[in-house]
């Protein structure tokens, strides 16, 4: 509650100019045909994510040089809302002059960073994040469609729902943890089954190799042999870089409740985490500042400070704090 | 130049229901519950505004119709009563709704299922309507009401609420219907079927926001909703909303006087507007015409994201809407497209236009050229529309 959430509002509210101007104006949004790729002297690749009944769709087209690997020129196509057509465009733009193995390292975050108007404010709003934001899957595709491998060699993990990109260990995470029974929960807890529902069991419009449903009867037999371990909500111990993301989530939930929480709720506000990824070398935490700290000036820099060294401290150096 | 077509989320208030409304703020400010003349000078307004809306839906005398802060809140009222009267009783243990409601209906009948009640959610053909036949096969001894919608606010299909009054009836089970979307639209007439309960709330129809009501007729449960101080027959205390009672009576009044306009000429407009869009390539409505208020189009633009076709009328300053995914904060895909089983590509290219006797024709024409050059420019854009080099093997899963 508090006079925020009380007052509402729309999700256009939280576009940043950035987003609005590439909605207005895409700069990268076209084609490469055959022909143009061939008088670059570049191979054409296509590559194709996301689908119209999720809501979004991208197309990415590169022209790259086969002797250096190197992206000479990046366009795109996208069925899907302002943020869809915004966040593609960008993507296309990293994308250029890099090489294929600099591309594939751009994640959706890195895309989401560059629609910025400052630093310390997202570009668009979370829930937009996670259906919009494609850039990762697109360029993963094309990568991997460029050198002739298998889409997996670059996915290191399952993806059971595309549309929220939820993976299978942290289903089976939060699943377990929360004692889930029904997919009602599950979407309430991950988004996963929300949009196209083709996740949810066999005869949506994509074919999957594992579903909700397979998930929940899984830890049904699991919990009738005895081995599920129930209603663990004890933050768990060991080496953070080796835990699973809920576990990782509870572990700094647990630190900012211990060591953070207090002092800012004092001065009348509190955080969020909303998720946490690897990347590259890092893990990135992102959060998201509540009541007085969201509008004030040092959150971005003191606090931030704060919160990222006691992480570091208590749980891994390899910790980022990005507030959303 | 700005165009308001979005008439089925709320309306723009009519002129002479704010002119009516104005003397009950500076001048006319006294609790009408109180002793002196402050609080008499009141009661003329509201006894003719609720005649007026007694008349607006040809209501008994000796029927009720409780002036409510909203729509939302008279069918929850509704259906909460019914739960704490028949449910949790043990009189009965099932309702029926709609499965395309008001989400002020069934995020209630959610409730009320949690608290253990059966629910059916009764489908939509493929016409977006839902069926008296269906009410017929799901109703049992035990069903202690059905709600149906009378009018669709998404699509503006009109559903056979007569027909399922009737069975609804004859199996002596309550009937409630959301008319939200009906009056102004086409007459409402609580004499010409068995209807219990009905909703309606006045900014629709050219009133006030946060004024709503619900008819209950003469004998039929309800359980006092806000207690206090009696106000509303003891039904719902709290000081009444006095110039909002009075801009409701006047709309009311006013929206009843405009039907034939509505039906004639709004229609006509509507029709003729809709004709133009579907000229356009790939486009499709869902409920036909005839069944459907005079004022509304829900239509897809194939390869077009709802909230991007949003955005482009936007910035040419026309408002509609979309119930599709990306516009709404929930991002879920148009539940009236989902439940008529509308090719699942086409689920997030609905728009919705609604019109209003405020509507003009050269609103009507300026739309249609930005339509135009919104389609262009974003069927450019889209990745349906786009080229794929031969033997491409595309992973949109549209392309089936």
């Amino acid at each position: 509650m508090g006079i925020d959430s009380l007052i509402g509002g729309t999700i256009w509210d939280e576009y940043s100019d950035k987003v609005t101007n590439l909605m207005n104006n895409p700069q990268n949004m076209g084609e490469i045909t055959e022909e143009e790729a061939n008088e670059m002297g570049a191979k054409l690749i296509v590559a194709d994510f996301g689908a119209e009944s999720c809501g979004d769709a991208v197309r990415l087209y590169w022209a790259v040089n086969p002797e250096t690997d190197k992206i000479v020129s990046s366009k795109f196509k996208s069925f899907g809302c302002g943020t869809a057509i915004a966040s593609s465009d960008t993507m296309a733009e990293l994308c250029k002059d890099k090489t294929v193995d600099e591309a594939v390292k751009i994640t959706n975050i890195d895309v989401e960073l560059a629609m910025r108007d400052n630093p310390d404010t997202p570009a668009v709003p979370p829930q937009k994040m996670h259906c919009s934001v494609m850039a990762y899957d697109v360029i993963k595709k094309a990568a991997a469609q460029y050198k002739g491998v298998d889409m997996e060699s670059f996915e290191e993990e399952v993806i059971v729902c595309e549309c929220a990109r939820v993976t299978l260990s942290t289903l089976q995470e939060v699943i377990r943890l929360n004692d889930l029974t029904t997919i009602e929960q599950i979407t309430d807890y991950t988004k996963a089954g929300a949009f196209c529902k083709s996740c949810i069991r066999p005869g949506g419009h994509e074919e999957k190799e594992i579903y909700l449903e397979d998930l929940l009867s899984d830890y049904e037999k699991e919990k009738l042999a005895g081995k599920a371990s129930l209603g663990n909500s004890d933050a768990p111990s060991g080496d953070f870089d080796t835990m699973t993301i809920v576990q990782r989530i509870k572990a700094v939930d647990k630190v900012i409740d211990d060591n953070i929480r207090a002092m800012l709720v004092a001065d009348g506000g509190d955080m969020e985490i909303l998720d946490i990824k690897e990347n590259g070398e890092n893990v990135d935490i992102y959060v998201r500042y509540l009541g007085a700290c969201s509008g004030c000036a040092s959150s971005g820099t003191d606090t931030l400070y704060a919160i990222e060294n006691t992480l570091r401290d208590k749980l891994s150096q390899s910790i980022r704090v990005l507030p959303l | 130049m700005t165009v308001y077509l979005d008439n089925n989320a709320t309306t723009i208030v009519d002129p002479h229901v704010f002119e009516a409304m104005e003397p009950y703020f500076v001048q006319k400010y006294g609790n009408p519950n109180s002793l002196h003349a402050f609080a008499s000078e009141t009661h003329p307004g509201i006894k003719s505004a609720m005649e007026q809306i007694y008349a607006g839906i040809n209501a008994k005398r000796e029927d009720s119709v409780v002036i409510t802060s909203c729509a939302t809140e008279s069918n929850n009222w509704v259906l909460k009563s019914i739960y704490f009267e028949y449910i949790l009783t043990g009189k009965k243990n099932h309702i029926m709704i709609s499965e395309v409601e008001h989400p002020s209906v069934i995020a209630t009948a959610k409730w009320i299922e949690s608290m253990g009640c059966k629910v059916t959610y009764l489908p939509i053909n493929n016409e977006g309507i839902v069926e008296a036949k269906s009410v017929k096969e799901y109703i049992t001894d035990k069903t202690a009401l059905v709600s149906v919608m009378w009018a669709n606010n998404e699509t503006g299909a009109i559903f056979p609420v007569e027909e399922i009054a009737a069975i609804c009836k004859e199996n002596d089970v309550l009937f409630h219907t959301d008319s939200v979307q009906a009056i102004g639209k086409f007459p409402v007439d609580v004499q010409s079927f068995p209807v219990d309960y009905l909703t309606f709330s006045a900014h629709k129809f050219h009133g006030p926001k946060g004024v709503g009501a619900l008819y209950v007729k003469k004998g039929k449960e309800l359980m006092p909703l806000l207690h206090g101080g009696a106000q509303m027959g003891g039904y719902r205390s709290g000081t009444l909303n006095v110039p909002g009672i009075v801009g409701m009576g006047k709309a009311i009044e006013s929206a009843v006087e405009a039907l034939d306009f509505e039906m004639t000429n709004i229609r006509a407009m509507r029709d003729a507007f809709e004709d133009e869009l579907l000229k356009i390539k790939d486009t499709f409505v869902v409920t036909p015409r005839e069944k459907r208020t005079p004022n509304t189009i829900l239509i897809s633009f194939r390869g077009i994201e709802g909230e991007s076709m949003l955005w482009d009328l936007n910035r040419a300053g026309i408002g509609a809407s979309t119930g599709s995914a990306c516009a709404s904060e929930d991002l879920e895909a148009n539940s009236v497209m989902e439940a008529i089983g509308a090719a699942e590509d086409l689920a997030h290219t609905a728009i919705r236009f609604s019109l209003s006797r405020y509507t003009t024709q050269e609103e009507i024409d300026y739309t249609l050229k930005t339509v135009h050059d919104a389609v262009k420019r974003l069927r450019g854009i889209s990745s349906s529309y786009a080229y794929a080099p031969e033997g491409h093997e595309s992973g949109l899963a549209a392309h089936h």
